[in-house]
C-alpha cells in the first residue's frame, strides 16, 4: 500500500460582503483546502490503483475538518460543498478519479450525513493550473441559490509526479442569489436532489 | 471603516516536504487580501489622502487576519511583505497611496516590532491578475533565508473600479534555505538591515 506523501498544503478562505448590490446581512464565506501529494502511479501504467482510495481517507478527513475550522468550527454552518483534483503531467486522469470516494466520504462524515452527491471536477495539468471546483447544496443538489464554483490553484503545483487534491465548503447561497428555482427552505431531504 | 470592502480572502500555505526531504516543522506563510472600491477610479484626483487613510485601516485589519490565520501571536511572525493591484480605471499611484504613507505603522503594531522596510510590489491589472508579494525578514532586511515571495490571485478581482490590497506574514523562511548570508540568529536589530 503506497503511503501518502504530502509536499504542501494551502487553505484559502473568502468572505464576500457584496458584489455591487446590498451588503449581505451575513457575509458568504467559502473555503478551499488544497493538498499536494506525490502520485505513486506516475510515469507508467499501473492497473491496480483502487486501494489508494483507502490510503487517502485519513487525509480527506483532515482536510474536511480543517475546512470546518477555517469557516468557524461549526459543521452546521456548512451549506455547500465540492471537490476536485489536478493530476500532474506524468499521471492520468484516472488517478484524479481516486479522489471521488475519499474526498466525498470525508466531507459527508464531518458534516454528519450530508445527502447530496458532492459535485466534482478534475483535469491533468502543469504547475499553476487553475481548477474551477463546482459547488452545490450539501443536502439537495437542485437548490439553485447554492450553485457556485470556487477557482483554486497553486503556482508550483502539481509537479509532473504529483496530484493536487481539493475540497471546498461554503456557508450559504451566492451573495446576491435571485434567479429562482428550488430554495434551501424547500428541501425535502429524501433523495439528495430536492 | 472608510474602505468599502467587497471581499476578504486569506491564504495559508504550509510546505511539508521539498525534493523528498521532510520539512519539520513545516514552513508556513499567510496572506490576507481585501478587495475594495477605488474611490479615485475613473478620474484624476490630486489629493490621495482618502486612500492613505484606507491604507492605515487595512494595515491593521489584514495583518491581524494574517497572523490569526497562522494561529500565532503577532511578535512570532518572522517575515512580511505587502502588495496592491489596481483595477484598470485606477492609477498605479493609488496603490502607492494605500501601501506607502500609512499602512506600515499598524502592521508593525500588530507584529510587535518590524524594524525592516516592508518589501512591496504593485501593478495595474484586470481580474485574476497575479500578485507576487515580496517577503523579507521583519527585523533585518538582509536575512538571506527569508528572502522569498508569495503568489496570490483572486479570479474575480480587481474589477475596473477596485483595488486589491494584500499583506503576507510568515513564521519561517524558505523551506531548505542554504545559500548562506546573514542568519536570523545573527540579527542585531538596530537599523532594520542587519
Amino acid at each position: 500500500m503506497p503511503e501518502v506523501r504530502v509536499r504542501k498544503k494551502l487553505i484559502t478562505v473568502e468572505e464576500i460582503l457584496h458584489e455591487g448590490g446590498p451588503l449581505a446581512p451575513k457575509p458568504l464565506r467559502r473555503a478551499a483546502a488544497l493538498v499536494v501529494i506525490h502520485n505513486p502511479f506516475s510515469g507508467r501504467y499501473v492497473e491496480q490503483i483502487e486501494s489508494f482510495m483507502d490510503d487517502l481517507k485519513p487525509l480527506g478527513l483532515g482536510m474536511a475538518n480543517s475546512l470546518v475550522a477555517a469557516l468557524g468550527g461549526d459543521p452546521k454552518q456548512i451549506e455547500g460543498y465540492g471537490k476536485g483534483a489536478i493530476v500532474g503531467s506524468a499521471g492520468e486522469i484516472e488517478h484524479g478519479a481516486l479522489w471521488h470516494v475519499p474526498g466525498g466520504y470525508a466531507m459527508r462524515e464531518v458534516l454528519g450525513g450530508a445527502k447530496a452527491i458532492v459535485a466534482s471536477t478534475k483535469k491533468v495539468g502543469g504547475p499553476g493550473t487553475r481548477l474551477d471546483v463546482p459547488i452545490t447544496h450539501i443536502n439537495a443538489s437542485y437548490v439553485r441559490s447554492h450553485f457556485d464554483a470556487m477557482e483554486v490553484g497553486i503556482a508550483d503545483a502539481p509537479r509532473a509526479d504529483e496530484i493536487l487534491l481539493a475540497l471546498v465548503m461554503t456557508t450559504g447561497p451566492r451573495v446576491h442569489a435571485r434567479v429562482g428555482g428550488l430554495k434551501a427552505s424547500e428541501i425535502k431531504g429524501e433523495d439528495g436532489l430536492r | 471603516m472608510k474602505a468599502r470592502i467587497r471581499k476578504l480572502a486569506t491564504f495559508v500555505e504550509e510546505t511539508c516536504n521539498e525534493m523528498g526531504r521532510p520539512i519539520d516543522p513545516p514552513t508556513r506563510r499567510a496572506a490576507a487580501i481585501a478587495v475594495i472600491e477605488n474611490p479615485c477610479a475613473g478620474k484624476y484626483v490630486e489629493d490621495l489622502s482618502e486612500l492613505m487613510a484606507i491604507g492605515e485601516e487595512l494595515g491593521e485589519l489584514l495583518t491581524q487576519r494574517a497572523v490569526a490565520a497562522l494561529g500565532i501571536p503577532g511578535p512570532s511572525a518572522e517575515s512580511y511583505g505587502k502588495a496592491a493591484a489596481v483595477g484598470e480605471n485606477g492609477e498605479i499611484e493609488h496603490a502607492a497611496a494605500i501601501l506607502h504613507p500609512k499602512l506600515g505603522t499598524p502592521v508593525r503594531k500588530v507584529l510587535g516590532k518590524g524594524a525592516a522596510l516592508i518589501p512591496s510590489s504593485k501593478k495595474r491589472g484586470g481580474m485574476g491578475v497575479v500578485l507576487d508579494i515580496p517577503l523579507g525578514h521583519k527585523d533585518a532586511a538582509f536575512v538571506r533565508s527569508h528572502f522569498d515571495g508569495m503568489e496570490v490571485r483572486i479570479n474575480d478581482a480587481p474589477r475596473a473600479n477596485e483595488i486589491m490590497v494584500a499583506i503576507a506574514v510568515t513564521d519561517s523562511g524558505r523551506p531548505l534555505a542554504r545559500v548562506g548570508g546573514l542568519t536570523k540568529d545573527q540579527i542585531k536589530g538596530e537599523d532594520g538591515l542587519r
